[in-house]
């Protein structure tokens, strides 16, 4: 298992490596010099620029300037923010908390509820939570984030006054923007647990364990469900990269400080390294997350775990 | 001997004609299909005839009817700057459709070029391509969008071509399985023995085997498309004002949520009634095309 979990890790570093390469050629193309958008305005002289290019780190050719790149990621450096000079690492710090908070409470929102919602789908197959379930699936596979965020926000904080519409202050803060950010998750889990329950509670197994005579809701929790986990938590985890997505979104409209808006207003205002530290963060969090629930199939199927060398 | 070979000919047109109009058959027994298929067809309408459905202008400013609520005049009221919301919605429809299309085609294409080649000669080239898609794949779809229209810049081209090449690993991966499952087949060896060349073989014979799993991608990815595009200009990197586009509207209308919130609730409808039609489809196109992947 230790072996298996270091070989993962081991096979992350060829990846991680080449999204710094893609994100970082694709940064280098980006039209415009970032010396003139910084100095835009002041009358700046030659030797100024040349000084502030060379803080920047922006002499040098693709390749200088990469492997530059790359030796300071090694040292945790992903270079200084164009505008306030402030290390990028320390501008992440603060931001992505905030994007884990919502990602993760929209997670475990979508999970719990979409498992919830699909084995009631499931267990009443044709009736109305069958046909219940499978228009929210539908809705909100549909139903655009940012949206749904306006219009929650004009209910509960402008007409009712229940929630902030702004912030992420206390868990009150923190219902709007998750709730968006989990929808269509949500939908994806319903979903994807009514199928492989449908699928399991039609087994041998399950009707045996029925003719024994065990409780219809033991038949459910303890011998269907286990085996109805293993595609929903494939689900979860592709899951994280759109709420990851979604994040981006709902930080819009609530105006949180996380790692969506310091993207977009990164890109607005060509704050390359800024734009390129938040991506490459976001990437090595889905990759980590890959990896856990690559080891969460062992503790839900021992099967799996005995292949594990 | 003239009249066998007419009657090969029957059987072989009645077969033709049997396969289409299975999947039609299976495509128009579900209710939710044809939905689908009449919102699209309603959305298609409304991008046609835009011009001719209402007299109003959807780029020209009215200071006199600012912010009216939707009434007969104004079906769904106007917006800050007195422009008819309904025209721009219809004029916004164009715009969707569009950016699904040429999405759709550029990913569709570059996925087809790239999956053909790694599925067919398989090996090192399989591998170097694949690794690249899963790492294309490590990074958020919406932030691989916002990077690549970060280096393109701002505007409605370039985020049909940051959406069309962020998706283009989804068909690789498609048409690489379905290549792999059909490459070893009778008809192909005897292609090869034939002397047909590689190029032949894929766009003859590959391709047109593969087409079913490629076109209920296509679809589901149409509405998946639209949603990215209106996710973007709702951000400001995507399509920019003046331009009628769903989501810009709607970034422009949430300054003024509180005392005029139908500036948000029609453009918003419109997007998720454009995806929900998308997705409604692409669901009935999949399950009729092979039933077996149904659930």
């Amino acid at each position: 298992m230790f072996k298996y979990i270091l070989r993962r890790i081991l096979l992350m570093i060829p990846v991680m490596l080449f999204v710094i390469v893609i994100v970082f050629t694709l940064m280098y193309f980006t039209p415009g010099d970032p010396v003139d958008t910084i100095l835009a305005g002041s009358d700046a002289t030659a030797q100024t620029r040349e000084a502030l290019r060379e803080e920047l780190g922006l002499n040098g050719t693709y390749l200088e300037r990469l492997g530059r790149y790359i030796g300071g990621l090694l040292h945790g450096d992903l270079g200084l923010d164009y505008n306030s000079r402030m290390p990028v690492i320390d501008i992440i710090k603060v931001a992505f908390p905030s994007t884990l908070k919502i990602a993760g409470a929209a997670i475990a929102f979508a999970t719990i509820l979409g498992i919830a919602i699909g084995i009631w789908a499931a267990v009443n197959q044709y009736t109305f939570a069958d046909t219940f379930a499978t228009i929210l699936a539908l809705l909100g596979n549909s139903m655009p984030v940012f949206w749904l965020a306006l219009l929650l926000m004009l209910q509960f904080s402008i007409r009712l006054r229940w929630l902030p519409a702004t912030g992420l202050d206390g868990w009150k803060g923190l219902i709007m923007p998750a709730f968006c950010t989990s929808v269509s998750s949500l939908a994806a889990i319903a979903r994807m647990t009514r199928s492989s329950m449908l699928e399991v509670i039609r087994s041998d197994y399950i009707t045996t364990a029925r003719a024994k005579g065990v409780r219809e809701a033991n038949v459910i929790t303890e011998h269907a469900l286990g085996n109805a986990m293993i595609p929903v938590v494939t689900t979860i985890g592709i899951q994280f990269g759109n709420l990851l997505g979604g994040a981006v979104l709902t930080e819009t409209v609530f105006a949180i400080p996380g790692m969506g808006t310091m993207i977009v207003s990164a890109i607005k205002a060509r704050n390359i390294p800024v734009v390129q530290g938040g991506v490459l963060v976001c990437a090595l969090s889905l990759c980590v997350l890959n990896l856990v629930i690559d080891l969460l199939y062992g503790f839900i199927d021992p099967r799996i775990k005995s292949q594990y060398k | 001997m003239k009249e066998n070979n007419m009657q090969k000919q029957e059987a072989l047109t009645y077969k033709h004609r049997g396969q289409g109009a299975e999947i039609w058959r299976r495509f128009r027994k579900s209710k939710t299909a044809m939905l689908g298929l009449f919102m699209l067809l309603v959305l298609v309408f409304l991008a046609i005839f835009a011009d001719v459905l209402t007299p109003y202008d959807a780029t020209k400013s009215d200071a006199a009817n600012r912010m009216l609520q939707p009434s007969a005049e104004h079906l769904f009221g106007t917006d800050e700057l007195g422009r008819d919301i309904f025209t721009r919605i219809a004029m916004g429809t164009r715009i969707s459709l569009t950016v699904g299309l040429v999405s759709v085609t550029i990913s569709a294409v570059g996925g087809i070029i790239l999956g053909s080649i790694a599925g067919y000669y398989g090996g090192k080239v399989d591998t170097i391509i694949m690794r690249f898609v899963d790492i294309w794949m490590a990074i958020p779809s919406l932030l691989l969008n916002i990077t690549i229209v970060a280096v393109l810049g701002v505007g409605l081209e370039n985020v049909m071509i940051a959406i069309g090449i962020s998706n283009i690993p989804g068909y690789c991966r498609t048409i690489r399985a379905s290549i792999m499952s059909i490459k070893g087949s009778e008809y192909i060896e005897a292609a090869k023995a034939s002397g047909a060349s590689d190029a032949r073989i894929i766009l003859s014979h590959i391709i047109p085997n593969s087409l079913a799993p490629l076109i209920v991608q296509a679809t589901l990815r149409m509405g998946a498309s639209i949603l990215i595009c209106a996710s973007m200009s709702f951000m400001g990197l995507g399509v920019v004002p003046p331009t009628p586009e769903w989501g810009a509207m709607l970034s422009t209308g949430r300054s003024f949520l509180r005392d005029h919130p139908h500036l948000c609730t029609f453009p918003g409808g419109a997007i998720m009634y454009t995806v929900l039609a998308m997705n409604l489809l692409g669901d009935g196109i999949r399950d009729a095309l092979d039933p077996k992947l149904k659930n």
